[in-house]
């Protein structure tokens, strides 16, 4: 046996794992039956078909022979410096307030560029936070928490 | 006559200074994001959909749907100019867009690309306004049989759109339809999937799936990618057609009007399909087919013509039926619903001003594009020498506030972190989001059907296959199924991707 297709065998796991795993907890609703389907029937039967397809998908990766090798290549900054980018900002908004979390949100994911300047991602936060004072805070009103929680007092 | 009150009705909708403002900024916006390569009307959308709640709905579709056509307009200029498509709906326009100007004709290509544009657009509004009243009258005898086959045939044809294997890409809409039923169950009032978390029981929000999977994962992948731009040198001029320019061209205008319109009402069609379907004609029918790639003009008008249709008559599945046919629709649809509007045959009488306002606009932003699009060529251009890296920290910023103030509430956020890193999963993968999208949207909607058909049918599944209509509609998606499953189409549809990438 030989991998052909080491992508497609990950995305055939993938629908298998997350088809299994629906199938099973669509079970700990009522599944009726067909005249009368409970909650539990259309994602049961879903789930079902996605672990098949998953199943077909891996099966059809696998050849024997030669095939083409396709390698996933993965570049860790960018997700990295995005996604936690963005998981700061949910987490600091409450907290710290528009200003300080957009100062952080902009610099961190600045940072996922090849091309990071600090300097040019610290103005370009100032300039940013300007934009969000002016447009959402002052002629949108946003409800957003504008200062620190520190500096905000009772409210 | 109905239809010129119907028209009556959505000219005064949209003459008026709000919308005809909202109109402006649609296609404003629309254009810039159609210029810059990067971020597409769908990130765009999905970026602004939190931006219009406080809008009039009337006035929330009219600024979205200015997006959409006004991204096809922006994505010729930049197709012909540096050569990069700033759209997909607009990668054939490359081929002959690119060469013309190197010939130094660019000129006469945006002027050809923008007037086939408005000729196109006008006809395909003017069939949008002529289909819709049949269409929803028909939609009105549908029961839930009919709907669920229906929305199995949109589902498939979603697949014609997604590149790579076909089984990926149904797995991608069965994706879509369980994380769609996520939440409380209208009929038994149980929560499902929500693992107690509270912001789940109203089900996994439209808006950050859509950027976490449209907007946060394509900023990743292009800063994974390096920046590579050429502009054209020297002065553009010449934007005025020579008469043997539009003699060539008119007629690949008609044809390519044609294509999109048809291509547009079709599930899975839209902007993109009809564009590479109209380019594939027009090489066909051609005397000189040698010429195309060189710079034939035929080969930027009639594309540009059938792209901008085919993007405003898949509106027709949409407002009509209620069903989104591609993933913009389906943006479109999410939008509706945030407004409490069902999209649906019920838009049509409910919602009147709505529905001719959206149609009228068109026509009001088409003109506006042709007028706003010729004589800022040159601040385009411009715009194309801001560097990704201060841009892209910029549109996450306005993601995380957009998504925040959609329920004022955090969870939204890391929801959207963790759906982007679902979906450039799915994108290292090589799985394409957006049938996972239209299988969200429907899903719900399948699955009521589903169940009120086999209710009742009291658990007899032929009432899919009795009713002749339904019957169709499975007969098409079957039919569907198999054409692309063919191996010399899609040899061909492999190839069509291929040049997109």
């Amino acid at each position: 046996m030989y991998l052909k297709n080491s992508k497609d065998f990950k995305v055939g796991l993938l629908f298998i794992i997350f088809g299994t795993g629906v199938t099973l907890s669509a079970q700990l609703y009522p599944i009726g039956t067909a005249a009368k389907m409970g909650p539990g029937y259309f994602p049961f039967v879903l789930g079902l078909m996605l672990t098949i397809l998953g199943i077909a998908v891996c099966l059809k990766s696998l050849s024997k022979g030669k095939g083409l090798k396709r390698k996933m290549t993965l570049r860790i900054r960018p997700v990295t410096f995005v996604l936690s980018s963005i998981f700061l900002f949910g987490l600091l908004l409450h907290p710290l307030g528009i200003i300080l979390s957009t100062f952080l949100l902009i610099t961190i994911s600045s940072m996922a560029s090849d091309e990071f300047n600090m300097k040019i991602a610290i103005f370009d936060a100032f300039v940013l936070i300007l934009l969000i004072l002016i447009i959402f805070v002052y002629f949108l009103q946003f409800q957003i928490p504008v200062l620190p929680a520190f500096l905000r007092g009772r409210s | 006559m109905d239809l010129i009150a119907n028209l009556a009705l959505g000219f005064q909708t949209i003459l008026c200074p709000q919308n005809l403002l909202y109109c402006f900024l649609g296609v404003l916006i629309g254009t810039l994001i159609g210029v810059l390569p990067g971020i597409g009307p769908v990130q765009t959308i999905a970026i602004l959909l939190p931006a219009t709640f406080a809008l009039p709905p009337v006035s929330a579709l009219i600024m979205l749907a200015g997006i959409y056509y006004g991204a096809q307009y922006g994505g010729s200029t930049t197709s012909v100019l540096v050569n990069v498509p700033g759209e997909a709906s607009s990668v054939v326009t490359c081929l002959d867009g690119y060469q013309m100007a190197l010939q130094g004709r660019a000129g006469a290509a945006l002027t050809v690309s923008a007037l086939g544009s408005f000729v196109s657009g006008c006809f395909a509004t003017l069939l949008l306004a002529v289909l819709a009243i049949p269409l929803s009258e028909l939609a009105f005898k549908f029961g839930p049989a009919e709907y669920f086959s229906l929305m199995v045939f949109g589902l498939i044809g979603s697949t014609v759109f997604a590149s790579g294997s076909l089984l990926k890409a149904v797995g991608m809409i069965l994706f879509g339809l369980i994380l769609g039923g996520v939440g409380t169950d209208v009929t038994s009032g149980i929560q499902r999937f929500s693992f107690g978390i509270p912001e789940l029981a109203d089900g996994i929000g439209f808006v950050p799936l859509a950027m976490g999977l449209f907007g946060i994962s394509e900023i990743i992948k292009s800063l994974e990618r390096k920046e590579k731009r050429e502009i054209i040198k020297g002065k553009l001029s010449g934007f005025w057609l020579k008469r043997k320019d539009l003699k060539e061209a008119a007629p690949a205008v008609v044809r390519g009007t044609f294509i999109g319109s048809f291509l547009g009402i079709l599930p899975g069609g839209g902007a993109i399909l009809s564009s590479f379907m109209s380019y594939m004609v027009e090489k066909k029918v051609s005397r000189n087919p040698e010429t195309f790639g060189k710079g034939n003009i035929c080969g930027v008008a009639s594309p540009e013509s059938a792209n901008n249709a085919g993007a405003q008559t898949s509106f027709i599945p949409l407002l009509t039926l209620g069903i989104p046919s591609n993933v913009i629709m389906a943006m479109m649809a999410g939008a509706m619903m945030i407004h409490g509007i069902q999209p649906g045959p019920r838009v049509i009488n409910a919602n009147p001003d709505l529905f001719w306002g959206v149609i009228a606009s068109m026509w009001v932003g088409n003109l506006m594009l042709v007028i706003l699009n010729l004589p800022l060529i040159g601040i385009w251009v411009k715009l194309l020498t801001v560097p990704y890296r201060v841009l892209y920290p910029a549109i996450l910023l306005f993601c995380c506030i957009g998504i925040y103030s959609v329920n004022n509430n955090v969870f939204d956020i890391w929801l959207t972190a963790i759906l982007g890193f679902l979906g450039y999963l799915f994108v290292k993968l090589e799985c394409e989001p957006a049938p996972l999208i239209l299988g969200f949207v429907l899903g719900p909607l399948m699955e009521e059907n589903l169940r009120r058909g086999m209710l009742i049918s009291r658990g007899d599944p032929s009432i899919f296959f009795t009713r002749p209509l339904s019957l169709a509609f499975l007969v098409m998606a079957f039919v569907l199924l198999v054409v692309i499953a063919v191996p010399a189409i899609r040899k061909k549809r492999e190839e069509a991707f291929r040049e997109e990438g």
